[in-house]
């Protein structure tokens, strides 16, 4: 007697990932510009001091204020930092502060929005509630609330807007798990005796992964957004920690007409980066869509 | 850029020593760098946020000569009408009063109300705060005999009263309104001035009035004055450009002064100064590693001051190098002297090896600590950025916790911090009374290192009690090594610069070397 094993490769009929990542490009020229600027964005912070040709907090008192040349290719600040290397290593300070905040957000909010359309009632009601109070702030002045509260530097900022993220991503997921509670595999999962805990993370949580991916993208753009306004307004990370928004805080007022490049650059980093996320994040959202993708 | 300096000195030049007729009439518009104080009682306060505001609704009983402000000994009657030759070997003061002198609700002014006024700062009642009593432990008694005649009787003679007399702070109130409420001047304003109050609203403008009946002939020049809060330079910039304010009384930085003098060009003119206020390094004595001496000078020794204060000099508002004394003021230590107190040599490679091997013997290498700093550009966060990279070169690690005035004032006063960068700013140059400061926390509350040192003490009491400017200057390089080298409790960190670009048309006021001098606009007029 012989057995057979069924090759699961033979099963997958979808095309190679290099065929999917062409079509992606062709039915998604933005999404992939978006997605050329995140990578450019991510391996400049990733390999920071292999980039930067300058030590970022070094001041250089013989270069204050030095316009762009071949020394410094984005100019020097106040203090003769080189802003080229400040920027390449400000690109970790908005990576660290927007990927943490949107995953563990995005995270928590998953948890919490699949829990609260499982079990439903009274835990949903009360949940539904908090986030109703937690999401009647704008994002930004929830973070300047809690930074106030905790005080200012980079794991402050990260739990700041990890905070307020929370309900947003909650509330999207949840509407989606509430579909996927009343399907027959949740309830034959029930019946089989299974734990809440399983059921919500190996039966429900991977079904409502496309609005979860959606919401974590755009997350990144809003996390890096809502750092770099924390840190112009002094509540961020603080001197000399190189960081987008708080080099547009030194840079864009007093030199603002007598050495421009120092608020310039930073500005078209921010914008660069988010403009990236974004785009990618719709191109994302049209392709997992499946109300979407044929269109 | 040279001939922009040149024209700069001209125009400097020209604002402080042009001599011309005052002419009567007008409003001055001048902003305030700041939110509004927290009272409007001068006694208790001690930002120019409340003086800048208050001082020309009050009268005091002598000041420094507002014709010759700069001067740190021409000081001069206001309230009194002739100085008082100190009898009894320097113990006794006695002050004639003017006569017909009269506060604004129209009740005259005598020698009570001076005495009130001048035992409520010396001597406050419990529950009445008093900024600057400490300036005056050699007071003993104040009397006034008769309506016209006011006496200080002092402990012991000493060099640091009269300058602390003619501080701008001791307001003189209304001894009848005092018997009633020792707070009411925390809400009210009620003085002689040369201006009446008119209205205050919170946090956003302060105006007054001229007092007719005000005792200095012909003055103030003024119809009124306008005082606008305005924190963020930016808009006082702005203000200044648009004329829609003629100056600010603290100090702009070098960058908002280039702009405004190559953006109005004649119609502003700058007037610069040294100031008495510096930085000030303060290791937290009461935490490790900080309580070991080696560690705190190897935090000194790194800092490059001679070239940081010559470069920084060109973004904030610092510029020169000195010890715990004013530099401009005969007990200050001489560059010679200086350079052999830790921090101060030109050697800085040689300095910084010193450093990393102290850091090495004490055991610290690789040191990393978190610096308290307050929220406040100019110069604060500029010099905390720079000493955060001057502590790299030896290897330590630095971050910088950067807050406001408030919470930053309760961490130190807490103790709830490793190193703070804070700063020391006085009125008239007095050295001896200045550098109290530097003295343990618990002979001065406002000293934040809470370290303990009675050799420094038993320094400072033989200073304060020497009349002898010869001798107090041995014994200020006495105290200063002490403070400096032998205990290196604090570190100076370079003294501030005053720049203020002023409209032209603004007149008669001359810059000094603290922001709270010269401040009762008496003497100021427009040129319109």
């Amino acid at each position: 007697m012989s057995t057979t094993t069924a090759d699961p490769d033979a099963l997958d009929l979808r095309p190679p990932a290099w065929s999917r990542a062409v079509r992606f490009c062709q039915r998604q020229p933005l999404g992939s510009f978006g997605l050329v600027l995140v990578v450019i964005v991510a391996i400049t912070g990733i390999f920071a001091e292999l980039l930067a040709p300058y030590n970022p907090t070094a001041n250089d008192f013989s270069s204050m204020t030095e316009a762009p040349s071949l020394a410094h290719l984005l100019g020097t600040d106040q203090f003769g930092r080189d802003l080229m290397s400040r920027i390449i290593f400000g690109a970790r300070t908005a990576l660290i502060v927007g990927l943490s905040s949107a995953f563990v957000g995005g995270l928590l909010g998953l948890v919490l929005g699949v829990g609260s359309a499982y079990f439903g009632g009274t835990i949903d009601l009360l949940l539904q509630r908090v986030f109703d109070v937690v999401m009647a702030f704008p994002l930004i002045i929830m973070a300047l609330a809690i930074v106030s509260i905790f005080g200012t530097g980079v794991h402050n900022v990260i739990i700041a807007i990890t905070i307020p993220l929370i309900p947003r991503c909650a509330r999207v997921v949840r509407s989606a798990a509430l579909v996927i509670r009343e399907v027959p595999y949740v309830d034959a999962a029930r019946a089989c005796g299974y734990g809440h805990v399983r059921i919500i993370m190996r039966h429900m949580s991977p079904n409502v992964m496309a609005p979860f991916l959606i919401m974590v993208t755009a997350f990144v753009g809003q996390a890096i957004l809502a750092e770099a306004s924390l840190s112009y307004l002094g509540l961020g990370v603080q001197e000399p920690v190189p960081a987008w928004g708080l080099m547009l805080q030194g840079g864009a007022e007093e030199y603002a007409s007598t050495a421009p490049w120092i608020a310039i650059f930073p500005g078209v980093a921010i914008m660069l980066s988010v403009l990236g996320i974004n785009l990618f994040g719709d191109a994302l959202r049209d392709t997992l869509d499946p109300k979407l993708r044929d269109r | 850029m040279r001939g922009f300096l040149v024209a700069l000195s001209l125009l400097i030049g020209f604002g402080a020593t042009a001599a011309e007729t005052p002419k009567r009439g007008g409003v001055l518009t001048f902003l305030i760098p700041a939110d509004g104080g927290p009272s409007l009682d001068g006694h208790k306060e001690g930002t120019y946020a409340v003086l800048h505001a208050m001082a020309p609704f009050y009268s005091t009983l002598v000041r420094v000569n507002p014709d010759n402000p700069t001067s740190t000994t021409d000081f001069v009657c206001d309230l009194c009408t002739g100085m008082p030759v100190p009898t009894d070997n320097g113990l006794t003061f006695t002050f004639k009063i003017r006569q017909g002198v009269k506060f604004h609700d129209g009740t005259p002014l005598d020698a009570r109300d001076v005495s009130a006024s001048w035992r409520r700062i010396v001597f406050p009642q419990p529950g009445v705060a008093s900024a600057r009593r400490n300036n005056f432990l050699m007071v003993d008694k104040i009397e006034d005999p008769d309506a016209t005649t006011v006496i200080f009787r002092l402990k012991f003679p000493t060099l640091s009263f009269f300058p602390a007399l003619a501080d701008p702070w001791n307001f003189i109130y209304s001894h009848r309104i005092l018997e009633k409420d020792q707070h009411y001047f925390e809400r009210n304003v009620l003085g002689s001035g040369p201006f009446k109050f008119d209205k205050y609203e919170i946090g956003q403008s302060v105006t007054g009035v001229r007092n007719p009946d005000y005792y200095h002939p012909g003055q103030p020049y003024l119809d009124g004055f306008h005082a606008i809060f305005a924190p963020k330079q930016q808009t006082r910039v702005d203000a200044i450009r648009a004329d829609r304010a003629a100056m600010e009384f603290r100090s702009m930085s070098p960058s908002a002064r280039d702009q405004l003098v190559k953006e109005l060009g004649d119609k502003v003119t700058v007037q610069e100064s040294d100031w008495n206020c510096g930085n000030v390094l303060t290791p937290n004595h009461k935490r490790k590693p900080f309580d070991d001496v080696r560690v705190r000078k190897a935090l000194y020794l790194a800092i490059d001051q001679w070239r940081g204060a010559e470069a920084l000099s060109k973004i904030a508002i610092i510029r020169t190098v000195g010890g715990i004394v004013y530099p401009g003021s005969p007990l200050a230590a001489t560059r010679d002297e200086l350079t052999k107190l830790p921090g101060f040599s030109p050697d800085i490679e040689k300095s910084r090896a010193e450093a990393r091997r102290l850091l090495k013997e004490a055991g610290a290498e690789g040191l990393s600590f978190e610096m308290l700093n307050r929220n406040v550009d100019q110069p604060y966060v500029i010099v905390g950025t720079w000493l955060v990279d001057e502590f790299r070169k030896i290897g330590v690690t630095v971050t910088q916790k950067i807050i406001p005035t408030g919470p930053w004032l309760e961490a130190m006063r807490a103790g709830d911090f490793s190193v703070a960068l804070e700063a020391n700013c006085q009125n008239i140059v007095n050295p001896i009374a200045d550098t109290g400061r530097y003295l343990p926390h618990e002979h001065y509350s406002d000293n934040f290192a809470y370290h303990d040192d009675p050799k420094q003490v038993e320094i400072y009491n033989k200073m304060v009690r020497e009349i002898d400017p010869a001798k107090a200057r041995v014994l200020m390089r006495e105290y200063e090594k002490q403070v400096l080298e032998v205990g290196a409790h604090q570190q100076p960190v370079t003294w501030w610069y005053r720049i203020l670009p002023i409209r032209s048309y603004v007149k008669g006021w001359k810059i000094t070397s603290s922001h709270y001098l010269n401040q009762d606009l008496a003497n100021i007029w427009l040129d319109k």
